[in-house]
């Protein structure tokens, strides 16, 4: 008898347990740079995330968040760490595009969810595409192709490019000369990590350019920015936000102001959640938020969203609740492509002087409702 | 390509390897004098950057934002070798690598701590920033003009230190036979002390010039350190004859081959893809180089002799 009660009492603490667990409960796995040079990159993703998360305060959710060092064999030890031993639902995070390969297509063929909040190769959108697979961000090539159509349309005819010689780089190029189509004055792939850039200005005074794009991510932008600066040479530059993100701006200071740069966020962008966005987020953490920070809060907002409509352990609903995008971005107006890539507008953004703060403003829009050019490879 | 640009290419190339002899020197003394190989030297390069960036932000001057990378690069110099590498000098060099590579870990998550994950702010003084005009109609900034100046000073002052003065004499003696010298009474872990915190001082000077043209961030030591390390065995371990000619000799063919190779490539390729291909090669060039002087002196180019 005593047996039998503690039999039925053990089954009912089980199921208890079992539909605790089954209750709409989402485990987030978070992997992304938090230490080491990149790890601005990451602390905004992750603390823009999490800043939705807290405003939402859903007991649903929980989060695991790690530091993969920028390194692509400790992401793939993290994502299977979480996955086996976590059971993580969903992952997200990585900054980096080669450590989103790394991980991106094992995580999804473990039936994964896996949203981006910022790196999102061309290989990922087209023949490598997966239905559990959405970038929150952009596809890597938009900002480059928004940058090609602003110096089309502000009437520049010979620009000078360059850009770091990795994949990355060369696909920024390819996506600047998609919509650009015009003639180049100089086309140039520097080493990546390189930080001086005297031989390059030098190679773009030579030349008769009227105008520079550049697509240098991190320190690399800052270096050739000052140096750009400081080398007498005064042609108009335009860029991607990379090299113009709220993160960074302060390093490079004076030499930036005045440049354009595309980017489909900006926290001037007139829209109620955005609002909420920029304020929050200076009174959570007493900073600007930058591009990587707005796109951690939509990635997050994005899962919310879809939480309320379905349950993730049916993965069908849980994937067409994701893909039907139905959340307040910080954007305006997001939905996604055939792919799972953002349709959305890229804007033109200058840089200015706030107070003390060198921050950006939008000037025009680059491209309306956006998609891109991987759509048609893609087959799911 | 005009002369101009080619002349200007070249003046790159000089400031460039004049940068690198500032970082070579200091691992070329360590190394030579001590035996040791440290890691850990790109670190005290950043160290001076992160030193000046702050003080600059603090008082806006840029000459005390230099003495300050002096100051705490030698300082951060000599505490290392206190704490830390005084007990490797006997242990052999893979030791030396495990311990001065976590010293690399240390300094940067240090760093990040005390400064936070974003790129520092340090730019250059208004007398020292814009292009100035050179004989033959060549715009040159003035700054890289300085670097130059001031490396080849810099120079001249170590050549003068070693060969010339008393500290000189005791640090070419340390090289040869330590025993010996501490027979004679030099108290030769003081000497060592010093030697490490005039190569940590030169390194954090070398930051600090170079953090005002370009960005001051974590880890921005490494990839100069790979170069520093090609241009002491280029040069020959322990010479700082050697260390001069190998830095500007990697300056040099670093700058032109990435400015000439595309070009050579454009003659029978299509643009882009030269461009791509030609930067690529241009990359290897320094690689290239380092094995053919090896091939043809084992030693380094000035091996053997300091």
């Amino acid at each position: 008898m005593k047996m039998k009660t503690l039999l039925a009492a053990g089954c009912a603490a089980m199921l208890a347990t079992a539909s605790l667990a089954d209750d709409h409960k989402v485990k987030v796995g978070m992997i992304t740079t938090l230490s080491g040079g990149g790890a601005g990159l990451g602390i905004d993703s992750r603390d823009g995330f999490l800043l939705a998360a807290k405003l939402a305060g859903n007991d649903a959710l929980e989060i695991v968040v790690e530091d993969d060092q920028r390194k692509p064999d400790i992401a793939v030890q993290l994502a299977d760490k979480m996955i086996q031993s976590e059971k993580v639902d969903v992952l997200t995070g990585i900054v980096w595009s080669n450590l989103a390969m790394a991980v991106v297509p094992a995580a999804t063929a473990q039936g994964k969810f896996y949203l981006s909040t910022n790196a999102a190769p061309s290989m990922l959108a087209g023949k490598g595409c997966n239905p559990n697979y959405f970038s929150v961000s952009y596809q890597n090539d938009n900002l480059h192709e928004a940058a090609g159509a602003y110096v089309k349309n502000a009437g520049y005819s010979k620009p000078f490019i360059l850009a770091p010689n990795y994949p990355a780089g060369q696909d920024s190029l390819t996506g600047f000369k998609r919509l650009y189509g015009g003639e180049l004055a100089g086309e140039v792939y520097t080493k990546l990590g390189q930080t001086d850039y005297a031989a390059e200005i030098a190679q773009i005074r030579a030349s008769d350019a009227d105008s520079i794009f550049f697509f240098l991510p991190g320190g690399m932008g800052i270096s050739f920015l000052k140096q750009y600066a400081d080398s007498g040479l005064d042609l108009p530059v335009v860029g991607p936000a990379f090299s113009f993100d709220q993160g960074i701006l302060q390093a490079v200071g004076d030499a930036a102001m005045g440049v354009k740069n595309t980017s489909q966020w900006n926290k001037d962008i007139d829209n109620a959640a955005n609002a909420t966005f920029v304020e929050e987020f200076q009174k959570e953490y007493g900073r600007l938020p930058s591009l990587y920070a707005a796109q951690g809060y939509d990635t997050a907002n994005l899962l919310l969203s879809a939480m309320e409509k379905a349950d993730v352990s049916d993965a069908d609903a849980f994937r067409s609740a994701l893909k039907a995008a139905e959340f307040d971005s910080v954007r305006g107006d997001f939905s996604f492509a055939a792919n799972n890539h953002p349709i959305q507008d890229i804007y033109v953004r200058e840089v200015i002087k706030e107070g003390e703060v060198y921050t950006n403003k939008i000037i025009d829009t680059a491209l309306e409702d956006h998609s891109n050019a991987y759509v048609e490879d893609c087959n799911m | 390509m005009t002369p101009i640009l080619f002349i200007e290419q070249v003046l790159n190339g000089l400031q460039f390897g004049v940068m690198l002899f500032l970082m070579a020197a200091g691992l070329t003394l360590v190394f030579g004098v001590m035996g040791l190989i440290n890691l850990a030297h790109g670190s005290l390069y950043m160290v001076g950057a992160f030193a000046a960036a702050a003080v600059a932000g603090a008082t806006g001057s840029f000459l005390l934002a230099l003495m300050a990378a002096l100051t705490a690069a030698a300082a951060a110099g000599a505490l290392v070798e206190l704490v830390v590498i005084r007990r490797l000098y006997a242990r052999d060099h893979l030791d030396q690598v495990l311990a001065t590579f976590a010293l690399i870990l240390i300094f940067s998550e240090g760093t990040r701590w005390a400064f936070g994950s974003f790129p520092l702010f340090l730019d250059l003084p208004g007398y020292l920033s814009g292009p100035v005009t050179l004989p033959g109609g060549i715009e040159y900034p003035l700054y890289r003009l300085t670097l130059i100046v001031t490396g080849l000073v810099i120079a001249a002052g170590l050549f003068w230190l070693i060969s010339g003065t008393r500290l000189g004499i005791r640090i070419r003696a340390g090289e040869s036979d330590r025993e010996m010298i501490a027979a004679l009474g030099v108290d030769i872990s003081k000497l060592y002390t010093v030697v490490f915190a005039l190569g940590a001082a030169l390194a954090g000077l070398a930051g600090a010039m170079v953090g005002a043209i370009q960005s001051v961030q974590v880890g921005m030591g490494e990839p100069v350190l790979i170069l520093a390390f090609v241009v002491i065995v280029i040069g020959g371990i322990g010479s700082i004859k050697g260390a001069l000619v190998g830095a500007l000799l990697v300056g040099l063919t670093d700058t032109l081959g990435g400015l000439l190779l595309p070009e050579v490539f454009k003659l029978f390729m299509e643009t882009s893809a030269a461009s791509s291909t030609g930067s690529a090669l241009a990359s290897m060039l320094i690689y290239i180089l380092m094995a053919g002087v090896l091939i043809w002196k084992p030693q380094g180019l000035f091996g053997g002799q300091t």
